[in-house]
């Protein structure tokens, strides 16, 4: 028989909050997995921690930051990314992502992603998309697949939800991938990729929620969920942006990768250009 | 005393700026109180455009006017707005080509725009009327509106300004019998 | 000459005198979006903040401006929005969460005639009430109403340093005359102008170090993001760590400090202006621009042989209960005089047993004088009578 192994400090004691856990997070949901690569990710980056800021509204992705020992801020419903704004125009110097549900970022606070895209804010934006509202209990929001059983949509999710890679990089995003749970390498090297890139970036992330969306939807336990991305996941970086819709029916695609990956000027760069640049001397940042 | 000044005309005729420019003089180098408020149509341009500005030697509570004591008038419906708004014994004042007075209204007529003209630049008819103004009832000093003028018009106009505002004076001085 | 203080005589309007304050404040951050009758602040700080080395933006709406100033406030900037009606409502949201979070920062509001879409470019103070209560929750706020350009520029100064020093949001509640008229403003040199700072931490980064445990004044200290203390600011109730905390015992101790912060602070908060109540029978309460008209009301009345005062809040949050208190022992009644229908005339009769006569009207208009003349007037005929709660709007 295996002898116990009592380890007293673990690689990413570092970066976690360990006074604040275990998390509030239900057996089977995905948001550990995210959260771990997330953690690794800062630590490979090589960016020092105390430049690093997360920043989160409303849901459970929201609860993020608690649980990271860099700067965190758990902020309104929907509005983590105005925040996240002034924040990193205040000071360029900080690294700032947003960490978020498809709730808070995608309804809630759909009208400030698109804006912020379309600025091209130096944000990192994660996204982990459940399909549900999971902390209320499983209601049904923008990424709900149609069809889908929520508990505000008893008869199936009647409307069409956001294909979000499309939508993000149609507004300008200069980094825009798809994950699920299931690719934690591919995630973590993604993230630590969208560290070292500056202006609007998303990284969504297919995750389960085994309490609010699979078991209504007969997607079965957190594994099973893990078990669909496995069998139905498919590397596509070069996907036409219109094919990434979710479906979640067990016999449709996933696609994953990073689907855009390229430059353009930064909002910071566009104010030194045409305002700053016009004024005296051209200095910098708000603080 | 609180003396009451209304300047009206069109959007574009600058009134609110000389408003501005009487209100300035009198605070900032007349060292009297001063208020203006202004008012607009919902139109961006052509519309109504009225500035109220009250001068005193007190400091100004109440910023709004119903009878002027001093009334500019540019066109033809600022005329139909406030002709009669002018108190008794007060100075009426009216663009002599854009404002056909009523039979027997005394006022004093000064062809701003034309004068305008003929320093080159229509745009600067509200400041000939500024001279015409000042020269007329000595509301703020000579001295007190060309600081106000050489401080509020762009840089590059302030030669031209000062010119209109000098031939507006000077046209009252010349001639018009103040009434 | 600095470029960030206009030092100077200037004939200048409201809304940009509130504009310059903000710059002499030491204002490096300003998100908003356009609203009259406001706009000319952003208009004019669009212009001005980056000739200083700061930032203005234009967001998507005021829900994402509100979000933004505190945001860059937690960078270390002083950050400010300006607003109206519309607008302040949509901020209610993350002046709460400014609250929550402690975080200095200055909110104008421009009222204008309300509710809803209203009157948008003529004036009321219809949103006095709100500016109270709007957002969820117990907590105090501090408010400041400008009655002149003049206090345009220095009342705003001072939101800045109370926002600082009590790291609370702080409001200007102006309204459309006053931030539209145009009158004399007197701009002092830079190094006469008092900026006051937050709190910093006394523990360099590294240190035991609890974000939300205040001292005497309960004001906590406040690290900047990316300074290496490793915050976490929480919206949830949190404990003097910053982690949320699902305690009643937490939550009730949280709250009553940040309420208590405030309270505490009264003396160096409020701020009034008393004119002619030595004699003065009938006192009229009143602010912004209708405590100029209250003004020329009580000339006249005083022409006419009634004695009469005026209290004019320059402070309306927390409210100055005290000196309506104090003067409630010498005279005969109270007339409230404001642009709505009779909001801040609730909170005088909280702290008199004096009849409370109103001067009302739901704005759209300057008060005028002889609205209010005829409230003094009924009150002297009246006070001795039954309290009568409302003067008829003539």
């Amino acid at each position: 028989m295996p002898k116990e192994a009592v380890v007293s400090t673990h690689p990413l004691d570092e970066v976690l909050r360990t006074d604040r856990l275990p998390h509030i997070w239900c057996p089977g949901c995905g948001l550990g997995t995210v959260m771990g690569a997330f953690a690794r990710a800062m630590l490979a980056s090589g960016i020092p921690l105390d430049q690093h800021v997360v920043v989160s509204g409303i849901g459970c992705t929201g609860r993020v930051p608690g649980y990271l020992k860099v700067d965190g801020f758990h902020t309104t419903h929907g509005r983590a990314i105005p925040f996240a704004t002034g924040l990193v125009i205040a000071n360029p110097e900080l690294k700032v992502t947003v960490f978020s549900g498809d709730g808070d970022l995608v309804a809630i606070g759909g009208n400030h992603l698109i804006h912020a895209a379309r600025r091209n804010i130096d944000l990192n934006v994660i996204c982990v998309n459940n399909f549900n509202y999971g902390m209320t209990g499983g209601q049904l929001g923008p990424t709900t697949p149609k069809g889908a059983i929520t508990t505000t949509s008893p008869y199936g999710f009647p409307e069409d939800p956001f294909n979000l890679p499309h939508l993000l990089a149609s507004l300008g995003a200069v980094f825009v991938a798809r994950w699920t749970t299931l690719h934690v390498r591919q995630l973590e090297e993604t993230m630590i990729r969208a560290f070292h890139k500056r202006g609007f970036r998303f990284i969504e992330v297919l995750a389960p929620c085994p309490v609010g969306f699979g078991r209504p939807n007969d997607m079965g336990e957190g594994l099973d969920e893990m078990w669909f991305y496995r069998r139905q996941a498919d590397y596509d970086p070069q996907a036409a942006l219109e094919m990434l819709e979710v479906s979640m029916h067990k016999d449709s695609k996933v696609i994953c990768g990073v689907f855009v990956d390229t430059e353009r000027p930064t909002y910071m760069d566009n104010y030194h250009k045409y305002v700053l640049s016009k004024v005296m001397g051209g200095k910098s940042g708000a603080a | 005393m609180r003396r009451e000044v209304r300047i009206s005309g069109f959007g574009g005729q600058g009134i609110i700026l000389a408003g501005y420019i009487l209100g300035k003089a009198a605070a900032v180098y007349d060292n009297k109180e001063a208020t203006l408020v202004q008012s607009y149509g919902p139109e961006a341009r052509g519309g109504a455009a009225s500035a109220e500005v009250v001068i005193d030697e007190e400091p100004v509570d109440y910023p709004h006017i119903e009878a002027a004591d001093i009334l500019v008038l540019m066109s033809a419906e600022a005329y139909r707005t406030y002709g009669k708004s002018l108190r008794p014994g007060g100075t009426l004042i009216v663009e002599e080509d854009l404002v056909p007075l009523e039979e027997g209204q005394k006022a004093i007529k000064v062809p701003a725009t034309r004068l305008a003209e003929e320093l080159g630049r229509r745009i600067v008819a509200n400041i000939v009327m500024l001279g015409a103004l000042v020269a007329a009832t000595g509301i703020v000093s000579k001295e007190a509106i060309v600081e106000s003028v050489r401080t509020s018009v762009p840089p590059r106009t302030v030669d031209l300004n000062l010119r209109a505002l000098e031939r507006g004076y000077e046209y009252v001085k010349e001639k018009v019998r103040v009434l | 000459m600095s470029k960030r203080v206009l030092t100077g005589r200037h004939f200048m309007m409201g809304d940009v005198a509130c504009a310059e304050g903000a710059l002499a404040a030491g204002c490096t951050f300003f998100a908003g979006y356009p609203i009259t009758p406001s706009t000319e602040i952003a208009e004019r700080l669009a212009r001005r903040l980056p000739e200083v080395g700061g930032h203005y933006i234009q967001m998507e709406d005021e829900l994402a401006s509100m979000a933004a100033i505190i945001g860059a406030s937690w960078a270390g900037a002083k950050a400010m929005t300006a607003t109206s009606g519309p607008g302040f409502s949509l901020m209610m949201e993350n002046i709460g969460l400014a609250v929550m979070m402690e975080t200095p920062c200055v909110v104008v509001d421009i009222q204008r005639g309300s509710p809803s879409t209203g009157l948008p470019t003529l004036t009321g103070q219809s949103d006095v009430m709100q500016a109270k209560w709007g957002s969820h929750g117990d907590y105090e706020i501090i408010a400041y109403a400008p009655a002149s350009c003049q206090e345009m520029f220095d009342l705003t100064i001072r939101a800045f340093n109370m926002a600082e020093r009590f790291r609370n949001p702080v409001l200007i509640m102006a309204d459309e005359v006053v931030g539209h008229m145009t009158e004399r403003v007197v701009i002092p040199p830079e190094e006469a102008i008092e900026r006051w700072e937050r709190p910093r931490p006394m523990v360099p980064p590294g240190e035991h170090f609890l974000p939300f445990a205040a001292g005497e004044d309960l004001v906590p200290p406040m690290p900047r993001a990316g300074e290496g203390y490793r915050i976490y600011v929480e919206s949830l109730t949190h404990d003097e760590r910053g982690y949320p905390v699902m305690s009643p015992e937490v939550h009730d101790r949280l709250v009553r400090r940040l309420n208590e912060k405030i309270r505490r602070a009264y003396d160096q908060i409020i701020d009034y202006e008393l004119s002619e109540v030595e004699d003065a029978e009938i006192i009229v309460i009143s602010y912004g621009s209708t405590a100029r008209s209250a003004r020329q009301a009580a000339r006249i009345a005083r022409k006419e042989g009634m004695r009469v005062g005026t209290l004019r809040l320059i402070t309306l949050w927390p409210f100055p209960g005290r000196v309506v208190e104090e003067l409630s022992a010498r005279i005969r009644a109270f007339v409230v005089a404001e642009l709505n229908l009779g909001q801040m005339a609730r909170e005088v009769e909280r702290f008199t047993d004096r009849p409370v006569f109103r001067a009302n009207h739901a704005g759209g208009m300057m008060m005028p004088p002889e609205l209010i003349l005829a409230s003094i007037e009924e009150a002297y005929r009246d006070a001795k009578g039954s309290r009568r709660q409302y003067a008829s709007i003539r």
